[in-house]
């Protein structure tokens, strides 16, 4: 099959406690538009439950949104546990409220994009059209 | 790809990685997977599938959260397939069924899987036989088809389960005039969600003189049960309800007749699919299928005529 065909699917998911899911839901409607099927699991989920979602969902992205300041400790805690799954090639980003001066950490700790304040969503779909998978490769089959 | 036979005996044995992976392969079309599904096919056809439709607004996924939650308790394991529409225009698809069952997300006896229709026809996307067969032969006892409630997938999903529950709500009354036709034959149990909400009784009276007392499609009694699915009133009435139908299904023979529908749907979705699909390739790129056209648009062919040509050539 084209890897150009084939459906894009992406989890975005609301790790940690705030509630403020604004971003999160026009983020998921700009990737619909883009052709991608989105997989949206709502507020206040653990990373437990974004991992598990995302591999039973088969996607090969799973985008995080956070605004309370917990990224630092959510993001690398989803990337791990995704790892943990032997889901480790599924590509993760970010976004939310979160400063400049904390990318890097994230990026060690396995977030490929971050996403800070100004960000539109036509950047995030390009970058996820950029960073798309080979076919088979996000599960490993 | 790993040999289809490693696959499939990862996915028998409850492998959930791989069980997704193929589900996706399948959603994808990829050939390998195909040979994965063959494997695991004679296997399959255990599980109790049951179909969840009705207006969109009627509570399906908070009910089948419940319905899930209901099932863990007696220690029964659960598959959800949740179908959710593509859009028309981009393609694309919000596939939000997950919102309302967030505490399953980390039961390993829970497997929820969603999937957007792709632009079947019948609204209930191509790929749900698929994804069924695999739930099943992971060992599901259980499997729920949520649909996207919307057209004509609410009839459709009657050709996919055993048992088929329409979820209504109050508020909607007159809606039942709208809806009945096809959903009101297809129920074998009817569900008042909300039934704490006013209105509750006009709309079981709508729905008994819909109904009019006449059994369903194998002649068993059609139910109606009232829950309040956010506080999970009623839900343990319903579950005993469909425990009930599978148990009449199964005493007087209906089973095999069910499943042998279902599996008639499934090869059906299929053909038709294959059909459409050489129709696409026809329509893009064959000379005869062109001069069909022309024929017809000159008025030197009529449409019967041009037709036969063309199903004949489509067949080949």
């Amino acid at each position: 099959m084209n890897p150009k065909n084939r459906k894009i699917r992406v989890l975005i998911a609301k790790p940690g406690l705030d509630g403020h899911d604004r971003g999160a839901k026009v983020v998921a409607r700009a990737l619909r538009d883009a052709g991608m099927e989105v997989i949206y699991t709502g507020i206040r989920q653990t990373p437990e439950a974004i991992a598990s979602a995302a591999v039973q969902e088969g996607v090969d992205f799973v985008g995080l949104s956070c605004l309370s300041g917990a990224h630092g400790h959510l993001f690398p805690e989803v990337v791990r546990l995704l790892k943990a799954h032997g889901a480790g090639k599924v590509r993760v980003f970010g976004g939310g409220i979160i400063p400049e001066s904390d990318i890097p950490a994230l990026k060690r700790a396995g977030i490929r994009k971050v996403f800070p304040p100004g960000s539109t969503t036509g950047d995030i779909v390009d970058w996820i059209l950029n960073a798309r998978l080979p076919v088979g490769e996000a599960h490993g089959t | 790809m790993t040999d289809p036979k490693t696959a499939a005996r990862k996915v028998l044995a409850g492998d959930i990685r791989a069980a997704a992976a193929l589900m996706r392969g399948l959603d994808d079309g990829q050939p390998s997977c195909r040979a994965v599904l063959k494997e695991l096919f004679a296997g399959a056809g255990r599980a109790h599938v049951v179909g969840v439709t009705g207006p969109p607004g009627s509570g399906k996924s908070t009910l089948v959260d419940r319905l899930v939650g209901e099932a863990r308790e007696e220690g029964r394991s659960v598959g959800v397939v949740a179908v959710d529409p593509t859009s028309p225009f981009s393609g694309g698809a919000v596939l939000g069924d997950r919102i309302r069952m967030g505490r399953h997300a980390v039961d390993p006896g829970v497997f929820i899987r969603s999937l957007a229709t792709r632009g079947s026809l019948g609204g209930l996307s191509g790929s749900v036989f698929d994804t069924v067969t695999v739930l099943d032969a992971m060992g599901k006892d259980l499997v729920l088809i949520e649909t996207a409630g919307v057209g004509q997938d609410g009839v459709k999903v009657a050709s996919a389960a055993h048992t088929v529950l329409v979820v209504l709500s109050p508020g909607m009354g007159d809606d039942i005039q709208a809806i009945k036709a096809g959903v009101m034959e297809i129920g074998d149990i009817y569900v008042m969600n909300k039934a704490d909400k006013e209105g509750v009784e006009s709309l079981e009276r709508s729905l008994r003189l819909a109904l009019d007392g006449r059994p369903g499609r194998d002649g068993l009694p059609r139910p109606v049960v009232r829950t309040e699915a956010r506080s999970g009133k009623g839900v343990a009435d319903l579950a005993a309800a469909l425990a009930g139908h599978r148990g009449s299904l199964l005493e007087r023979g209906l089973w095999e007749e069910r499943s042998r529908a279902m599996a008639r749907a499934a090869f059906e979705e299929l053909v038709e699919a294959g059909i459409r699909s050489s129709l696409e390739k026809k329509r893009a790129s064959d000379k005869a299928w062109k001069s069909l056209l022309e024929g017809l648009a000159c008025r030197r062919l009529d449409p019967y005529a041009a037709a036969r040509a063309g199903l004949r050539r489509l067949l080949r």
